[in-house]
């Protein structure tokens, strides 16, 4: 492939991929609102546009013009470079996620349907959201506040503890499928999907998933009742924003690693003409994480907070050796069965 | 960075003993969880909490003082503000106090009436423990189900006195203005679907595993030590003292009603929360009960130069005329003496003391507030907690630093 459609392709898929990105973290954040505001018996934004659905362009609008605070003790470089941080690692993630199994031609090349295809997705992916907590770190210490501090010690030693619970969960789908590429990881679940050899796995990877994210039940980081807004207490503005979008994000991410690795990612019932089959499996992709990202919002309007305590005991006393038997299980079943 | 321990503590002149080379935390006056403007410097070893000081006067009010400034009835006005989320209950208190000074008898029907006012402003106060309480355990739907609920309440004080919040109703001699036709039957339609709704709450709350984790065993205070630092109410209750003036002393017509007083045995968060549900649910009873057996009868004392005449009174007689007059202007003298009346508020013992000294305005007016006495045992529940621990424990006791403060 030549060097410069090889570009060409890589930077139209990226402006596509972020294009959707923001708007889909946009409108996430809307329907959390009017989800939730339902569950509440409220009613969510409805002041901003029909049915509010200019309500994220307005809120994007406000972000751009607050002021922009640095505090005096903050160290500066740090305290700049952590949203960016954040977000450029939680984008970074995406990249390797497939959307569908076929090809889209482009400048007249066949191209998969993710920015890139690597042959360890799945691992880079894993990489990639612990480097996060880089962000989350640097953000607490560098704001020079104690409760951005104590924000931040909890996200690193929360995010450090579920990660392995995450990664062991992803380890019995990676046996099962043979592969860490994402793409041989979905082509695996044709016949079956592996949430069902696989349901301990998944329900650990999806409450790992939600620390992961820092979502209720396990906002532990940010915990608004105890420190404010824990690590980001001292952010105003965009580079807030850039918290938020990396929050938003990641949810993104770890629902689309769940569709891809347990719900058979774009596979699904395809019927009908031929436009019909070539839009179904991506329907069917959306779909699934749409569901998970629902998830996320009725978890939030129904749980309180976890302790900060009770939350290292039950990753580590829980679901990491749940995990470990998992996988143990799982390898001796296929050992036995090869 | 720079020296984390280096903290203002002397801002409001508050000693701070620390008992080693900690972390000193600054929690309020601003923060989302000390419910308004409580201060605690707190010492912290990691997230275990070593000592903490509460802080207060943020919210100083003066009130006590400006009481003796007013005349007696204009007082009532004054007492809303103490502890806002339940005016109706200062009122009452304040106004059994300058009742038993004057030693005037009530008209039963006025009685029922504060009864069923003050029961459904126990609810409402409790609503908003509830809600801000789960809140600060990050359960936000409850919050916001407790003031849909308190929102009924708050209609029902509009529709009775005219204002939502700052209700004035009581007054000395009975209530402020016979309760409006169709009153019975607003409490009766909000009675009708409320326990669904506290089983609402219980379904999100009372089993559900993180709540039990987040609340039980935490913030436990002994009986010895309710006793020894002045706490009642239902944090009393929840160590296995089943005080509750409304049985032991009783006031108004409390002792007319049946109900049971909720009491648990942990002593901990969890127990609090169990005591204030089941009371809700008692509250429910009484209010239930002051509905169907509402007496009939005047909705106030009749004592010339003390109590307002009726105004068709005074369109036909010159004394009526005259004694209004001059209770507006002038107000009522009081022979001097003392009294001290305290009721079970949502939050405990609310006391009200008064000295007249013989003139229209009381020489001395002191509250006695629950939510102070309450608070001073907050170190002891939170040494050695975490710093989670330290806004479910504020939560649970329940304060309100219009109370505390005055």
């Amino acid at each position: 492939m030549p060097n410069a459609t090889f570009f060409l392709i890589s930077l139209v898929k990226c402006g596509v991929v972020l294009f959707v990105l923001l708007t889909l973290v946009a409108y996430i954040q809307l329907a959390e609102r009017k989800i939730v505001g339902r569950m509440q018996s409220r009613v969510g934004p409805t002041r901003v546009g029909p049915f509010g659905l200019l309500q994220p362009a307005a809120d994007a609008i406000k972000f751009i013009l607050k002021e922009d605070i640095t505090p005096d003790s903050a160290h500066k470089f740090l305290y700049l470079l952590s949203p960016a941080l954040s977000a450029t690692l939680s984008m970074l993630a995406i990249t390797v996620i497939p959307i569908g199994g076929g090809t889209v031609r482009l400048f007249g090349q066949n191209t998969p349907m993710q920015i890139t295809d690597i042959n360890v997705g799945l691992l880079f992916i894993l990489g990639v959201t612990s480097l996060g907590v880089y962000g989350i770190v640097l953000a607490g210490w560098s704001s020079n506040s104690k409760y951005s501090l104590l924000g931040s010690l909890r996200g690193a030693s929360q995010m450090v503890s579920y990660e392995l619970a995450l990664g062991l969960a992803l380890i019995g789908p990676i046996i099962l499928a043979g592969s860490l590429s994402l793409r041989h990881i979905v082509e695996a679940q044709q016949h079956y999907w592996f949430i069902v050899p696989q349901f301990l796995a998944f329900l650990i990877y999806l409450t790992a998933a939600f620390a992961e994210t820092n979502r209720i039940p396990f906002d532990l980081p940010e915990a608004e009742g105890e420190l404010g807004a824990g690590y980001h207490t001292e952010y105003s503005a965009m580079k807030f924003a850039l918290f938020f979008l990396a929050e938003y994000i990641n949810m993104i991410t770890v629902s689309c690693v769940a569709t891809l690795v347990f719900l058979g990612g774009w596979h699904g019932p395809v019927f009908g003409p031929a436009l019909l089959r070539a839009i179904l499996p991506l329907v069917w992709f959306v779909l699934k994480v749409c569901f998970f990202l629902f998830l996320y919002i009725w978890v939030r309007g129904t749980l309180p907070r976890f302790r900060y305590d009770q939350l290292m005991a039950f990753g580590w006393k829980v679901l990491v050796p749940l995990a470990l038997g998992n996988i143990l299980v799982t390898s001796l079943i296929v050992g036995l069965l090869a | 960075m720079a020296d984390v321990s280096s903290i203002p503590v002397a801002v409001s002149g508050v000693h701070v003993e620390t008992k080693g080379k900690h972390l000193l935390l600054n929690m309020g006056p601003q923060h989302p969880s000390t419910h308004g403007v409580l201060r605690l410097v707190l010492e912290i070893d990691g997230e275990v909490v070593v000592n903490a000081t509460p802080d207060i006067g943020y919210l100083h009010t003066g009130i006590e003082k400006s009481c003796e400034s007013k005349y007696y009835q204009q007082v009532v006005t004054l007492t809303d503000r103490i502890d806002y989320l339940c005016p109706l209950t200062n009122n009452l208190c304040y106004v059994l106090a300058v009742e038993k000074l004057i030693g005037m008898e009530v008209p039963r029907r006025a009685q029922w009436i504060r009864v069923l006012l003050n029961e459904l402003s126990r609810i409402s106060s409790h609503l908003v423990w509830l809600g801000t309480h789960a809140l600060d355990i990050g359960a936000m739907s409850v919050f916001l189900y407790c003031f849909r609920e308190r929102e009924e309440i708050l209609k029902i004080y509009e529709y009775v006195s005219g204002q939502r919040m700052m209700t004035s109703y009581f007054r000395i001699g009975g209530v402020a203005l016979e309760p409006p036709l169709g009153m019975l039957d607003r409490v009766r339609a909000f009675l009708k679907t409320f326990p669904d709704k506290i089983a609402e709450y219980e379904t999100l709350l009372t089993h559900n595993p993180i709540w039990l984790g987040r609340t039980q065993n935490v913030g436990y205070l002994s009986a010895a030590d309710c006793l020894a630092w002045g706490v009642t109410g239902p944090c009393l209750r929840a160590v296995g003292i089943p005080l509750d003036l409304r049985k032991t002393n009783p006031y108004s017509a409390y002792n007319e009603f049946d109900f049971d007083v909720p009491v648990r045995t942990e002593g901990d968060v969890y127990a609090r929360y169990m005591v204030r549900i089941d009371e809700m649910k008692q509250s429910v009873r009484i209010v239930q009960q002051a509905v169907d057996g509402m007496p009939e009868g005047p909705f106030k004392a009749s004592a010339e130069g003390i109590v307002l005449p009726d105004r068709d009174k005074m369109k036909s007689e010159m004394e009526a005329l005259i004694y209004h007059f001059k209770i507006v202007t002038e107000g009522f003298k009081i022979p001097a003496g003392e009294a001290y009346q305290a009721i079970e508020s949502p939050r405990g013992q609310m006391g009200y003391y008064i000295v007249s000294d013989g003139t229209s305005k009381p020489y001395r007016v002191h509250v006695r507030s629950a939510s102070f006495g309450n608070l001073q045992a907050l170190p002891r529940m939170v040494e050695g907690r975490l710093l989670a621990d330290v806004v479910a424990i504020i939560g649970s006791i329940d304060i309100v630093l219009g109370e505390v403060d005055r």
